[in-house]
Formats: C-alpha cells, sequence, structure tokens
C-alpha cells in the first residue's frame, strides 16, 4: 500500500470526467461520440482504479483502511477511508457505472452532454457516501446526490417526470432534514464529527433513541422501507433506464448502509429496542409489496415494488444482529445491485424497441429475442432466488438469522419465497412467452452486440455469485463480527446482554 | 468417478443450450438494423414494419391441421413442421452420449458402494457460503441410497434422452429441448449426491426450475405456461416448510451438514425447541417443516395439484421427471433424514396419514379421467403415496426400494404412453382409441408389461415393493397403520382397475380414432423402442433383483447405515409374520381389479357410462379431481389478486400517498390560497382586522388575567 490517496482518486475521477465534457461543444454525432467515449471511458478507468481497492485490502483488518484525512473547518475534517461493509459498494458502484453509459447511448436523444456530466457528478458523490469517513462530508455526498438525480428524473424522464422527481426529492430531503439535526446534535455530545471516533463513542441511553429515530427516518425513506416507500415505484416509473438502474443498484442501498455504519455501531441500546419495530416494518413490506407487485400492470413499477420487498429482507437481515443476517442483508445488497439493475436493463432493451412499458403489450418475445429471454429469465430467477443465483444467498441467511432472532419473523418472510415466484413468473409469462401474436412486435429483433456487452457480464456475474459467493464474505467476515462483538459488547456494558447465542 | 457422474450432463447441457441459443438467436437477427438514434422510431423496423426473417423461429401460429397427414404429426402436442433448429443432431448425440457415461458409472458406483462394501465417502468441491458458524460446501456424499439414486435418476434420464432423439424428432427447438433435459439431470444428481442440506436445496430448486422450463417447453401454449407457473408455485409453497426445517436444523444442530447433523440427533432427541409461539419437541418441528417441502415435490395430498397439469410438457419429460425422479424427491429426502424422522413419531404419523389419504384419493381420481397422461400421472400420485406409507411406518426401505422399483414401470408406462400418442398424430383421449394392439405390438406388450408390474403381479417389480409396504402397513404399530393399511388396499384395487381400463380403453375394442388417423398408425422407431424394452426388463427383474439387498436379508450389508432405523424397529421382520389373508389382499385386489375392468371395458362396453349417468354427482366429483383446482382459487388466488390490488389503490394509493406527500402538498396549497386571499389589498379590510385584534387583546388583558 502506498501513500497515495486511491480513495479520493476513484471519488472524484468521474467529476474530472463530468469537467472534461464540459468543454466538448456541439450536438452533432460528431460531439455525441466524443460525450459518449469519454463518458464511457471514465467510467471504465474508475472501475479499474477501484478494483485496486479491492486488489490492496486487507482481509483481516477490522478497521478502517486506506483512510485520508485533512483539516477542513471548525473540527470537520475532509476523511475517507473503507472497511469490510463499504468497500464493496464502492466496487458495486464503479461496477453498475459503465453499463448504464452503455445503455444510455442510444436511448438519451436530448442534452446528452448534459445527461453525461448528470450522470459522472452522481457517481462522484455515490462513491463518496461509501468512503467519508466524517459525518459531514458523509451528509453532504448523501445529501448532494439527490440533486443529480433529481435532475436526471426530472429532465430525461417520462411522462409524469416532474411529479415523480419531486416526490422523490421532498420524501428523501423529508427525512435527511432530521438526520442533520441529529448530526448536529451529536456534535454538541461527542465534540466530533468523526466517524471513527464516533464508533468508540458511546452516547447516553435516552439520546440513542431520539438520534436512532432521526437517522431511521432519513435511511428508511432512502431505504425504502414500508410505508415510505411510494416515491420508488413513481421514481422509477419515470426515471430513465439508466436511472433506475442507479437507483435500484445503489441509491437504495445508502440506507442499509447508513443502518449498519451509523444506527447499529452508534446507537446499539436504541437498535436493540427499535429491532421489533424494523422487523414488523420488514415483514409487512415483504409480504404487502409482493402482493402489490403481483398487480401491476407496468412493468418497471413492478420491478420496483418488488425491490421494496427484496430490502425488507435486507432491513430484517441487518437488525438480526447475527452473523448470518448481517452479512446476508450486505449480500443481499450487493445481489440486489446486479439483478434489480439487470431487470431494469432488461426493460430497458425492450422499452428501447416499443416505447411503452406496459405488461400487456407484450407477449410472446421469446419467438424473436431469444437471447432477450434467456437473459431475462436468468434475472428473473434471481429476482426470485433460486439456489445458485446471487439472489438466493441473500434471502436465505437473512431468512436464517431472523430464523434465529424470532421465528415469526423469518415465517413471514418466507411466505416471500412463495408470493416473489408468483409475480416474477407471472411477469416473464406475460411478456416472454405465448404466441407472438400483436403486430406491432413482429418487427423486433435480438439483442444487438451492445446489448449483449450489457448483458453478458451481467448474467456471468449473477452467476458466480450464485455459486461461489465466498469473495464477498471472505471481505466482509472481519468488519461484521467486529460489529457484532461491538454491539454485543455495548449490551452487555448496559446490563441488556439478554440470551445472544454465539 | 463422482464428479463425472453429476457434471458430466451439466456439460452436455451448457453445450446443448449454446447450440440452441446461437442458432435461435442468428435466425431471429437476420436483417437486424444497425443501432441507432430513432428519431420516429418507424425508420428500420422498430415498432411496426415486419420484415419477417428467419422463419425457423416464427412459428406455430399458423399451425394446419393438414399437418395431420404426416406420419409423425403430434397434433396436441402442436410442433409447427418447420426446419430444426441448426445443431440439432450433435446437440443430441452429445448430450445423450455424455449421459449414457453418467450412467454407466452410475451402475459401477452402485454396485461398488452397494455391494462391494465401499465405505461412505465425501468428496468436496467448492465452498459455498461461510458466514459465522454455518459454513456450506459443495461436496458429494456417496452412500448406498445416493448410488442407488444415481442409478435410478441416469438410467431412466439416459434412456429418456435416447427416446427423445425420436419422440422429438419433428421439434424445431431440440437442442433447447436436450438442454433443459441435461440440466434437469445434473440438478437431480446434485439433490441426491449432495452432502448437506442446501445443496439438496440447490437440487430440489434446480430441478424445479428445470421442470418449469420443460412443462412450459411449448412455449406458444398458455396452458402449457399456466401449468409450469403452477408447478413451481406450488411447489415453492413446498420449499417454504423445507426452508423453515433447514434453519431449524441449523438453530438446533449449529450444522447443516448431515454428518454433522445425524452424529448429534441423539442430543437433540427430546428437546424443546421455542417455534413461532410454542415450545415443542425440536425433532418434530423440524421433520414436519422438511416433510412439507417433500409434499409439494412428490405431489402430495393438498399440494397434489400440480402434478397432473404438468402433462402439459412433452410426454418423455413426464416420463423422467414427473414419474421416476423429481417427484421421487420428497421420498429420498425423508429417507436421507430417517435418522431425524425415526426419532419423532408424531412426524411418521403425519407421513403416514398424507401419504395414505393421496395413494387412495390419486387412484379415486385416475379411475375416471380420460387423458391417457392424466391417468398415469394420478397413478403416480398414488403411487407416490404408497412410498410414504413405507416410510411413514419405519419401513424406509420398503418405500424406497418402491421408489427404484416404481421409477422403472412408470418410465415405462408414460414413454409406452408416448410411443402411442406418436402413434395417433398427438391424440391423448383414450375414449378416441381403442384397437391399437395390432398396430404397435411391441408398444402394447411393454405397456402391458408395466401395467402388470405397476398392479403387483406376482413376481414382477411392483410385487416385491408394493407389497412390502402393505404388508408394513398391517404391522406397524403406528397410530394410523389401520388407516394406512386401509387406503393402500383399497387403493391397489383402483389402481390394477385404472390401469387396465388404459390398456383396454387403448389397445382393445375396435378403434374409435377417425380412419385417416388409424390409417397412419406405425410402430415408433427403434430408438423409442429400446428404451421401452430396457425398461420393460427392468420393470420385470428390479424386483426379483434387487429385493433381497433392499428389504430382505441383505439389509444389513446392503444399506450399512444409509436408512437409519431404531433399535425398537422391526418392521422389516413383523411384516413377515402377518396373517395369511394380509398376504394375499393385494393379489385379490389387483385380480378384481382386473376383472372388474375387463368386465367394464371389453365384455359390456356400456356398463361404466351407464354407471356414471346413474351416479353423476360423484362422477362429477371425481372427474373434476374432487374440485381442488376451483377450491384453491377460490382461497387463494383470488384473494392475493383482490388483496393486492388492494394494497396497491387503497394502501399506496389512498392511505400512505393520500395522507402523506400527495396529502401534505394539497393541503400546503390550501392554506397558501387562503393567504393569497387574505391580502386582499383593501385597506379598510386591513384596518378591520387590525380593530379586531386590538378589542381582542384588550379584551384579554382585562378580563383573562
Amino acid at each position: 500500500m502506498t501513500d497515495w490517496p486511491i480513495l479520493s482518486t476513484v471519488t472524484f475521477l468521474p467529476a474530472v470526467g463530468a469537467l472534461l465534457l464540459l468543454l466538448i461543444r456541439g450536438e452533432g454525432p460528431a460531439a455525441r461520440r466524443n460525450v459518449y467515449w469519454v463518458s464511457l471511458w471514465t467510467t471504465l478507468i474508475t472501475f479499474v482504479l477501484s478494483l485496486g481497492i479491492w486488489w490492496d485490502f486487507d482481509y483481516s483488518a477490522a478497521g478502517f483502511q486506506f483512510v485520508e484525512k485533512r483539516e477542513w473547518f471548525g473540527g470537520i475534517s475532509y476523511a475517507m477511508g473503507v472497511d469490510g461493509i463499504s468497500m464493496l459498494f464502492v466496487i458495486l458502484t464503479t461496477f453498475l457505472m459503465p453499463f448504464c453509459i452503455v445503455a444510455s447511448k442510444w436511448s438519451i436523444e436530448k442534452r446528452f452532454r448534459e445527461y453525461m456530466i448528470a450522470f459522472l457528478v452522481l457517481e462522484t458523490l455515490m462513491i463518496g457516501v461509501f468512503c467519508a469517513l466524517d459525518l459531514v462530508v458523509f451528509y453532504v455526498f448523501f445529501e448532494g446526490g439527490l440533486i443529480p438525480m433529481f435532475l436526471i428524473i426530472g429532465v430525461w424522464g417520462g411522462p409524469r417526470r416532474v411529479y415523480a422527481s419531486f416526490k422523490f426529492f421532498l420524501y428523501t430531503l423529508a427525512g435527511s432534514v432530521l438526520m442533520m439535526l441529529a448530526i448536529m446534535a451529536m456534535y454538541y455530545e461527542a465534540g466530533t464529527t468523526d466517524i471513527a471516533l464516533l464508533l468508540d463513542h458511546s452516547f447516553p441511553a435516552g439520546m440513542q433513541t431520539w438520534l436512532w429515530i432521526a437517522f431511521f427516518a432519513s435511511f428508511a425513506v432512502k431505504m425504502p422501507m414500508w410505508p415510505v416507500h411510494t416515491w420508488l415505484p413513481d421514481a422509477h416509473v419515470e426515471a430513465p433506464t439508466a436511472g433506475s438502474v442507479i437507483l435500484a443498484g445503489i441509491l437504495l442501498k445508502m440506507g442499509g448502509y447508513g443502518f449498519l455504519r451509523f444506527s447499529l455501531p452508534m446507537f446499539p441500546l436504541a437498535s436493540a429496542d427499535f429491532a421489533p419495530f424494523v422487523f414488523t416494518l420488514s415483514v409487512v413490506a415483504i409480504i404487502y409489496t409482493s402482493l402489490v407487485a403481483l398487480m401491476q400492470t407496468d412493468i418497471k413499477k413492478l420491478i420496483a415494488y418488488s425491490s421494496v420487498a427484496h430490502m425488507g429482507f435486507v432491513t430484517m437481515g441487518i437488525f438480526t444482529m447475527n452473523p448470518q443476517g448481517i452479512q446476508g442483508a450486505l449480500f443481499q445488497m450487493l445481489s440486489h445491485g446486479i439483478v434489480s439493475g439487470a431487470l431494469f436493463l432488461c426493460v430497458g432493451v425492450i422499452y428501447d424497441r416499443m416505447h411503452t412499458r406496459e405488461i400487456s403489450a407484450y407477449g410472446g418475445l421469446v419467438n424473436r429475442m431469444p437471447a432477450y429471454a434467456v437473459a431475462f429469465l436468468v434475472f428473473t430467477m434471481a429476482n426470485v432466488g433460486l439456489p445458485g443465483t446471487s439472489g438466493f444467498v441473500g434471502e436465505f441467511l437473512t431468512m436464517l438469522g431472523a430464523f434465529r432472532a424470532n421465528t415469526w419473523v423469518a415465517f413471514f418472510a418466507a411466505t416471500g419465497v412463495i408470493l416473489s415466484a408468483a409475480y416474477a413468473l407471472w411477469l416473464y409469462r406475460r411478456v416472454v412467452f405465448g404466441a407472438l401474436e400483436k403486430p406491432s412486435l413482429k418487427g423486433m429483433f435480438d439483442l444487438s452486440v451492445r446489448e449483449k456487452a450489457i448483458m453478458i457480464p451481467l448474467v456471468l456475474l449473477t452467476i458466480l455469485f450464485g455459486v461461489y459467493p465466498m469473495p464477498v464474505f471472505d471481505v466482509t467476515a472481519v468488519s461484521v463480527d467486529n460489529l457484532i462483538a461491538n454491539y454485543q459488547a455495548a449490551l452487555s456494558a448496559a446490563g441488556r446482554l439478554a440470551l445472544l447465542a454465539p | 468417478m463422482y464428479q463425472a457422474i453429476v457434471f458430466l450432463p451439466l456439460i452436455g447441457s451448457i453445450i446443448a443450450g449454446l447450440v440452441a441459443l446461437f442458432g435461435s438467436h442468428r435466425a431471429a437477427m437476420a436483417h437486424a438494423p444497425r443501432e441507432g438514434l430513432a428519431h420516429g422510431h418507424g425508420d428500420h423496423g422498430h415498432g411496426h414494419a415486419a420484415p419477417v426473417g428467419g422463419g425457423a423461429v416464427v412459428h406455430g401460429t399458423h399451425h394446419e391441421p393438414a399437418d395431420s397427414h404426416d406420419d409423425h404429426g403430434h397434433g396436441r402436442d402442436d410442433h409447427g413442421h418447420h426446419h430444426a433448429a441448426p445443431g440439432s443432431r450433435p446437440a443430441e448425440l452429445v448430450t445423450t452420449g455424455l449421459l449414457l457415461v453418467s450412467a454407466v458409472l452410475s451402475w459401477v458406483a452402485f454396485l461398488t458402494v452397494g455391494f462391494g462394501g465401499a465405505e461412505t465417502v465425501r468428496i468436496p468441491v467448492l465452498p459455498w457460503i461461510a458466514s459465522g458458524t454455518l459454513s456450506v460446501d459443495w461436496a458429494f456424499r456417496i452412500d448406498t441410497l445416493t448410488a442407488m439414486m444415481l442409478v435410478v435418476v441416469t438410467t431412466v434420464s439416459s434412456l429418456v434422452h435416447l427416446y427423445s432423439i425420436g419422440y422429438m424428432s419433428h421439434d424445431e427447438h431440440r437442442p433447447r429441448f436436450f438442454a433443459y433435459l441435461s440440466f434437469f439431470t445434473f440438478a437431480m444428481l446434485m439433490l441426491v449426491t449432495s452432502d448437506n442440506l442446501l445443496q439438496m436445496f440447490f437440487g430440489w430448486e434446480g430441478v424445479g426450475v428445470a421442470s418449469y422450463l420443460l412443462i412450459g417447453f411449448w412455449f406458444q401454449r398458455p396452458s402449457a405456461n399456466a401449468a409450469a407457473i403452477k408447478a413451481f408455485v406450488v411447489n415453492r409453497v413446498g420449499d417454504f416448510g423445507f426452508v423453515l426445517g433447514i434453519f431449524a436444523i441449523f438453530v438446533m444442530f449449529n450444522s447443516i451438514e448431515f454428518d454433522t447433523i445425524f452424529a448429534n440427533v441423539s442430543d437433540v432427541a427430546g428437546q424443546k425447541m421455542h417455534f413461532l409461539s410454542w415450545d415443542v419437541d425440536a425433532l418434530t418441528v423440524i421433520c414436519l417443516l422438511l416433510f412439507v417441502g417433500a409434499m409439494g415435490k412428490s405431489a402430495q395430498f393438498l399440494l397434489h395439484t400440480w402434478l397432473p397439469d404438468a402433462m402439459e410438457g412433452p410426454t418423455p419429460v413426464s416420463a423422467l421427471i414427473h414419474a421416476a425422479t423429481m417427484v421421487t424427491a420428497g421420498v429420498f429426502m425423508v429417507a436421507r433424514m430417517s435418522p431425524l424422522f425415526e426419532m419423532s413419531p408424531t412426524a411418521l404419523t403425519v407421513v403416514t396419514l398424507i401419504g395414505a389419504t393421496t395413494a387412495f384419493f390419486a387412484a379415486t381420481v385416475g379411475l375416471v379421467q380420460n387423458d391417457i397422461k392424466r391417468v398415469i400421472a394420478y397413478s403416480t400420485c398414488s403411487q407416490l403415496g404408497y412410498m410414504f406409507v413405507g416410510l411413514g411406518v419405519g419401513a424406509y426401505s420398503a418405500g424406497v426400494f418402491h421408489l427404484f422399483t416404481h421409477a422403472f414401470f412408470k418410465a415405462l408406462l408414460f414413454l409406452g404412453a408416448g410411443s402411442v400418442i406418436h402413434a395417433v398424430s398427438g391424440e391423448q383421449d383414450m375414449r378416441k382409441m381403442g384397437g391399437l394392439r395390432k398396430h404397435i405390438p411391441i408398444t402394447y406388450w411393454t405397456m402391458a408389461i408395466g401395467t402388470l408390474a405397476l398392479t403387483g403381479f406376482p413376481f414382477t417389480a411392483g410385487y416385491f415393493s408394493k407389497d412390502a409396504i402393505i404388508e408394513s402397513a398391517f404391522a406397524s404399530h403406528n397410530p394410523v397403520a389401520p388407516y394406512a393399511f386401509l387406503m393402500t388396499v383399497v387403493a391397489a384395487l383402483f389402481t390394477s382397475f385404472y390401469s387396465w381400463r388404459l390398456v383396454f380403453l387403448t389397445f382393445h375394442g375396435k378403434p374409435r380414432a377417425s380412419a385417416e388417423v388409424m390409417s397412419h398408425v406405425h410402430e415408433s422407431p427403434l430408438v423409442m423402442t429400446i428404451p421401452l424394452f430396457v425398461l420393460a426388463v427392468g420393470a420385470v427383474f428390479a424386483g426379483m433383483v434387487f429385493s433381497g439387498a433392499f428389504i430382505g436379508e441383505g439389509y444389513d450389508a446392503f444399506w450399512r447405515g444409509a436408512l437409519f432405523t431404531g433399535a425398537e424397529n422391526h418392521i422389516l421382520h413383523e411384516r413377515h409374520e402377518v396373517p395369511f389373508w394380509v398376504v394375499w389382499s393385494p393379489f385379490v385386489m389387483m385380480a378384481l381389479g382386473f376383472v372388474v375392468a375387463f368386465l367394464f371395458y371389453i365384455v359390456s362396453p356400456d356398463t361404466p357410462r351407464r354407471l356414471a349417468a346413474q351416479h353423476e354427482p360423484l362422477y362429477r366429483f371425481l372427474l373434476n379431481k374432487w374440485y381442488f383446482d376451483e377450491i384453491y382459487d377460490f382461497l387463494f388466488v383470488r384473494p392475493a389478486k383482490w388483496l393486492g390490488r388492494f394494497l396497491w389503490k387503497k394502501g399506496d394509493g389512498w392511505l400512505i400517498d393520500g395522507f402523506g406527500p400527495d396529502g401534505i402538498s394539497a393541503r400546503v396549497v390550501d392554506v397558501t390560497r387562503g393567504v393569497v386571499r387574505l391580502q386582499t389589498g383593501y385597506l379598510y379590510h386591513y384596518a378591520f382586522a387590525m380593530l379586531i385584534g386590538i378589542a381582542v387583546l384588550i379584551t384579554w388583558f382585562m378580563f383573562a388575567r
């Protein structure tokens, strides 16, 4: 490991790419091509660089690595660093971005350069969220990410884009305001906003409750948890394909990451108190949104609702406070990032051809699009949680964790296994199977080379992580064990350690 | 060697799958335009223009009835007659060849493990999941039970592959079909070779997916698609129990590997565990949860509804998946977990009860079905019930032995039925068959052998295994054993009746098919009849040759602990001490069923019709399968849809959005509108407001203080 600030480099490289894009003028095909290639290369280089983080990552260390720290103002410093919990989210972000760029190559017709700038800025902000080691820096990145996403939905979205973008923005902002208050309170109490220091600080029990609620408000909306999930279907439906990919793939993970980074280790007593509450919301989310997904007529909305259900497994897993639950939740987030992103890309493929997302407008696509049907099948099965795909591992572990915490929770969550099969396969049948009867579909062609370049890596990765998820567990194991050990230590210090099996 | 057995089918599947994918993709991409910005998307065929290229893929929409003059027209199987997908022949040969190799190796394994006395081996392949104390590997664990399943799976599968070369010869999607078949075989092998519950679950779901794909193989048919989804979802209901069972095992044993579990059963036995709101016996909970999974996969009573519908798939699929292998996975699982089940009398009672009920229920429905495949499907369901009765009364080896013999004769019956369907241009309704005996003699004789074996004719395969189950049920001390005995004996009568009814309706009497169809009736090609011969040999000799090892004097040397029987469990000896009439009852029932069927369908073919008319309600009840589909639709499907719509429109739309973001923004707009209205701009309005304010203030100062 050198002193080279690799985290800052990875974080701000996309922003540099965005600056480069500003230099490109004109609207013609040539300018468009330049914009495309600059963006693509920026994201690709960022991705390759970020792999360097994984390469140099020390699996046996529980603390933060690659730490950078510069004084900023008033005791607040610009601090970056990753541990086993955050590192893979950085990789996931940089991994998904090139797909977004490639997927947008033709589907965005107006303001192509501005669109790409928004995406690159968004990438910087998202990576920053996962790397930040100072609460204020975290908050800046966390909230800053709203702006490019707001623009992406509001400018390049569908017909109801303005409603959707405002709903998205206000919902998330409302939650975040409370978080800001909590951050201030923490600063006054602990005298620092450095996350590494705050992790060792134990807040008084009464204060923990309020802080926990404030953070929860923000993360629950981001997640999104039932009942504050209603912005998500609207946002997904209106967002352009790549916007949906990022939304489902990365932005939703910030909530789960927040729980793991702040709520659990900093407010352990409150987390223990609220765990039943979170379980309830998670289980309701799993069953409720699965049922709602069953009846959707819009493909994207259906996948959006299924995302909420899958995030229910994540929140459930996080608050089980055992290694299976938390590692399962982490894995579920990564897997969902790949799978739901891929599903939205699949929708994008047919949307680009037909310009509709109505399920009833499709049917029998396999006749004309066999390769597409295969890719879509793999992702559908991963969404259903089929063993051998990445979707299974997380679902299984979170439910196992939940079973250890409370059998009722696992019992209800397991009904999600049935419901997810119902809605996902029904969707697949209505879109892909059947005879090709609608005249409008008869001119469809199968995946182009560009689309294959998108689908093939995602298919391979989905299966790889289903069969051999160990790389992920190797990274997360030590940090998660450390998290749980600290959590239990805090509880026993407060004399509250009830029966907690290893 | 075991790696080869398991992974050769996977390799074949991948090769065939790629062949299928490349072929259809290239056909679909013929004349595809270059990508570009779609200004007005009609430009290059997106949207409305329909340059139909690569006719290999567009098909079925213009299926012509005139096809039936083709010798091999499958009518109901609905093959469009187009040129086959490129690479069909290599794909067939590769998958079939690899499967044959796998089958030969399996027999070697079976003989070395079962009769050569080789130790139980564990072969790790790759680590899979490690989290906390949970650690699971991809690994093989080979004991006699596994070796026996290897033989069943690979033998039937390779024969079905071979048979399919002939049966599917006019299908244009052959590479895809063989890819699915081989993938299924791989998943099934993973299931039976697994050394832990999670890998078993992988195989469990893998065969579920393969079954889903194969049932829906003719994806243009809505009924096939519906049946495929139904099969998957109903199986998932079972899986719901299975995963909870795995969790419970992990909580109690702190491991999900078989060796660890079996070694610690005695510690857990008798312990309580907190499940939902109750403290209950841990092993009973575990076994019952696992059994729910077995019920789903093995189509037991209440979760059986998917199996008859699964007959939408091509007939070789029915033979392989829905008769010989996949549906027996539940039986295999219970047998595998016998060390746990043996410790829980309650669980065994439930297994017996469900098994006996299924055996009876499915047999009653089988009596009146007219579709040749459905009769065999219900027969399968019923026979699976027998197997569970065997397991439930503690005679695990008898249940497993029936699994073994059943695989041969039921696969034979299905393949025979396929051969019949093939001969009569795809007709599946037995009322439109008859008199085929002379035209397709090989099919007739092999099916007759299969029927003899199924009904338990002395010294055929079924005779040994089925009678062992019935006798064990009588000898058992299980509280529901008398019920099980009664049900299985009655079911034996029904089995004999519907099996012979099938044979008589199909092969005897006067031809009821149209003259045109009859003129094309032909015996199947050699590639299809060879599997029939092989299976017929198995149906005759599998019982005789292996009964000693499975359930007789060779029991201990053969199983060597692969099946666990407690110290108190002497069922296999006790079954020899049952009274004389018990031993003869299955035989009598078989003979009786034959005679009744002979009277009904050969001597006076009018009787059944009259009988049905006389007992119209009962007939309808049976014909409609006890109305299970309707009841489930009413109880589950429609409420789920209603609830989904309700939660969406009312929950999300009215409640959350209405009182949340939309409501708040609407209120904000209302308030601002009100505030705007206050600003009238007239000075006297403001002055008046100020006056009122002053008045209120003064009043407050004067009186309220």
